[in-house]
């Protein structure tokens, strides 16, 4: 239940590995959460101090982001351990090397269904318990690669850019239920997962992009930009002439 | 079932949706009972509790301001039996037609009869009267089990009655009650204002009125600082005899003069009420009011419900909405009201409704929030930077100096907190078990503060 503060109780963490899923966790234990699940392929039986030091329950599920017949499931058992789920964050997702993918088509595949259709089948399974239980809101880690598509990572920003429409179509259906959808979108963010990539303009750590998205669950945003000045730079990029757009080395 | 209602309370913050019916008589009270689901039922009144008491996530809300029944006064006995869905301003007119008043009105007369009782309200005199559940003499609840009980002090299962009073909702629907008047001259009172310079001096003045004073209330400023911290106004009141009143008055004691209410704006910024905003109200409002004026002629309603004039003017607040932070602290623990209005000064939460009353003896509701002492309330916008960690640390505060929150004011304690104030809630909750054995009855703040 959030309380009129925004505070909650309990947080579901899909990715439970993803440093800005649980960037955003630690936040929200620390303004009075109680109940964590983190859920990754194989549990997550050694969570960061960081989220046991509060005092607060931190449970583990084996999550598999490409087994899409078991995320119903996932979820249900989130709910047999915590109750209601009043925030689920979905953070899950791979970023490999673009020019790897365009070799690999098979493991293109593979990395689209992390990214994207992994999140249809727990999207509508969380949506499904959101709208039973009255209230929660899932937070959607996005990204501005799926704003606008770029010759440079076209796999990777394809698939966010499917999630991204998936998110916004889920929020409208969720209107009125109580539930809410908010669309995170970072952009480049420092982590493990991104240290094969250059850094872009307007870096963010996974601390800031959690900062920006714990002030929207707050404020009951149904988009935020992390940092906030992506949101006018990507509304010029999107206006940009297809043949430059084509020429950005990145 | 029809489409879920988004519901909130007052404060118009974390809402959550839920299947609404609406129970004009007893018989669709129990049967909504037994229709309800895996989340749940809950009845709710007008809504005027501040934080989620009368929501419930994905569950059934019995809307019950459509409750009706008999209306019976007994003026030998002097009592009104009247249907839990009546809310206080039609009852209250009603009652002063015939020359009674309730015995204990809260700060708003929006508010049902059964939602009062539930909540066990207190009004500007429970230093002297107590509050409303000290007045009940019987109350008829429908439980989940689908009985319809008689419950009362001296009558009927005696410890859910007390379970009850104060219960938030969580043991039953209340359908009806039968609650004492009091006789009154006239439908006015006679005011004593007086301005204060610290807050000291606001103590002074509330704790040791001279007698004939029923009524006592303090505003305070909490934005005023330095030598000023916890000045006010202190409002002082007794019913108005009728030899009180100027002539033209008395020939109509008991008229009740309809006031017409202006509403506020459907829709307001956020952030409207800030600190700046809150602070020229503030000054302006100490400075409008006389140092010191004495037998003041003010219709009751006027006086008991000033904010009633300003329909939906929680909607003021903005779309984000306003917590209301109410506490008692024992008497002697005057050292923690200072510390919360020092620090409240100090930080510059905008405050502009900061009400101080003076508590008297309890009632036996082990849920029931009065408590001998002083009580605070105060409005504050949610938006306000830090201002989750300043309540927490006043929630410790109050909970060392052995004082409590008010449970139907509240939206965002903890359940440990909570659970350390109300140390009679492992005994209210046996006995809700007997009733609702099934565990039907919740509230997202029943959720929230793992009442049940």
């Amino acid at each position: 239940m959030r309380d009129s503060l925004g505070g909650v109780r309990s947080v579901l963490l899909l990715g439970g590995r993803s440093e800005i899923g649980l960037a955003v966790v630690e936040r929200l234990l620390l303004e009075g959460a109680r109940e964590v699940v983190l859920a990754a392929r194989g549990g997550v039986t050694d969570p960061p101090e960081t989220l046991t030091v509060t005092g607060a329950n931190v449970h583990s599920l084996d999550f598999d982001a490409e087994a899409v017949d078991t995320h119903a499931a996932t979820i249900a058992a989130a709910v047999d351990l915590v109750g209601d789920l009043d925030v689920v964050v979905d953070a899950f997702g791979v970023l490999g090397e673009q020019s790897a993918y365009e070799a690999d088509p098979v493991e293109a595949a593979r990395a689209a269904t992390v990214n994207y259709t992994g999140h249809v089948s727990s999207g509508l399974a969380v949506a499904a318990r959101l709208r039973e239980q009255g209230h929660g809101t899932l937070m959607v880690l996005s990204s501005v690669a799926g704003v606008r598509v770029r010759r440079a990572n076209f796999v990777y920003g394809s698939a966010k850019a499917g999630l991204d429409g998936f998110a916004q179509g889920l929020a409208d259906s969720l209107h009125g239920s109580g539930a809410r959808v908010l669309v995170v979108r970072p952009g480049y963010v420092a982590t493990r997962m991104s240290a094969h990539v250059e850094p872009a303009p307007f870096p963010a750590t996974p601390g800031q992009v959690a900062d920006v998205a714990v002030r929207g669950l707050r404020s009951g945003a149904g988009t935020v930009w992390a940092p906030p000045v992506l949101r006018p730079l990507f509304t010029a990029l999107s206006l940009l002439p297809r043949p430059l757009w084509r020429r950005l080395g990145r | 079932m029809s489409r879920p209602t988004l519901l909130t309370g007052w404060g118009r913050t974390s809402p959550t949706a839920a299947t609404v019916v609406r129970p004009r008589t007893v018989e669709q009270v129990a049967e909504a009972l037994t229709r309800a689901g895996p989340r749940g039922a809950l009845a709710r009144g007008l809504g005027r509790s501040y934080g989620d008491a009368a929501q419930s996530a994905g569950g059934l809300v019995l809307d019950c301001s459509s409750l009706t029944g008999p209306l019976r006064l007994d003026t030998e006995r002097d009592e009104i039996t009247a249907p839990a869905g009546i809310d206080l301003r039609r009852l209250t007119t009603y009652l002063l037609r015939h020359g009674r008043v309730l015995p204990v009105v809260p700060g708003t007369a929006h508010v049902t009869l059964g939602g009062a009782i539930a909540a066990d309200v207190h009004g500007k005199n429970h230093h002297i009267d107590s509050s409303l559940g000290a007045h009940v003499r019987s109350l008829t609840l429908a439980t989940p089990l689908g009985e319809l009980l008689e419950l009362g002090p001296d009558r009927g299962d005696v410890d859910l009655f007390h379970a009850t009073v104060g219960g938030m909702g969580l043991t039953g629907v209340i359908t009806s009650a039968t609650v004492a008047v009091r006789p009154v001259e006239t439908s006015h009172v006679m005011v004593d204002i007086d301005r204060t310079g610290d807050l000291d001096a606001t103590l002074e003045l509330m704790g040791d009125g001279p007698r004939g004073h029923r009524y006592t209330v303090g505003w305070i400023d909490l934005l005023a600082r330095g030598g000023d911290t916890g000045r006010g106004i202190v409002t002082r009141a007794r019913h108005a005899l009728r030899t009180d009143l100027p002539a033209p008055l008395r020939d109509e004691p008991w008229r009740v003069r309809p006031r017409s209410a202006p509403a506020a704006p459907r829709w307001a910024p956020s952030g409207l009420l800030n600190r700046w905003t809150a602070q020229a109200f503030n000054t302006a409002y100490y400075n409008a009011a006389p140092r010191r004026r004495r037998g003041r002629i003010r219709p009751l309603d006027a006086f008991h419900h000033p904010l009633d004039a300003v329909e939906g003017w929680n909607r003021l607040y903005g779309p984000r909405g306003f917590a209301q932070y109410q506490f008692v602290v024992p008497f002697g623990e005057e050292d923690t009201l200072r510390a919360v209005v020092e620090d409240l000064a100090r930080t510059g939460a905008p405050s502009f409704l900061a009400v101080l009353k003076r508590m008297g003896d309890p009632t036996p509701g082990p849920l029931s929030f009065p408590r001998p002492g002083w009580t605070l309330a105060m409005d504050l916008p949610v938006d306000h930077p830090g201002l989750a960690r300043l309540l927490r640390g006043f929630d410790e505060r109050v909970l060392a100096a052995g004082g409590r929150l008010y449970l139907a004011k509240d939206g965002r304690a903890s359940a440990e907190v909570v659970h350390a104030m109300y140390p009679e809630l492992p005994a209210w909750r046996k006995v809700r078990e007997r009733v609702d054995p099934g565990g039907v009855l919740v509230s997202d703040l029943a959720r929230r503060l793992e009442l049940v």
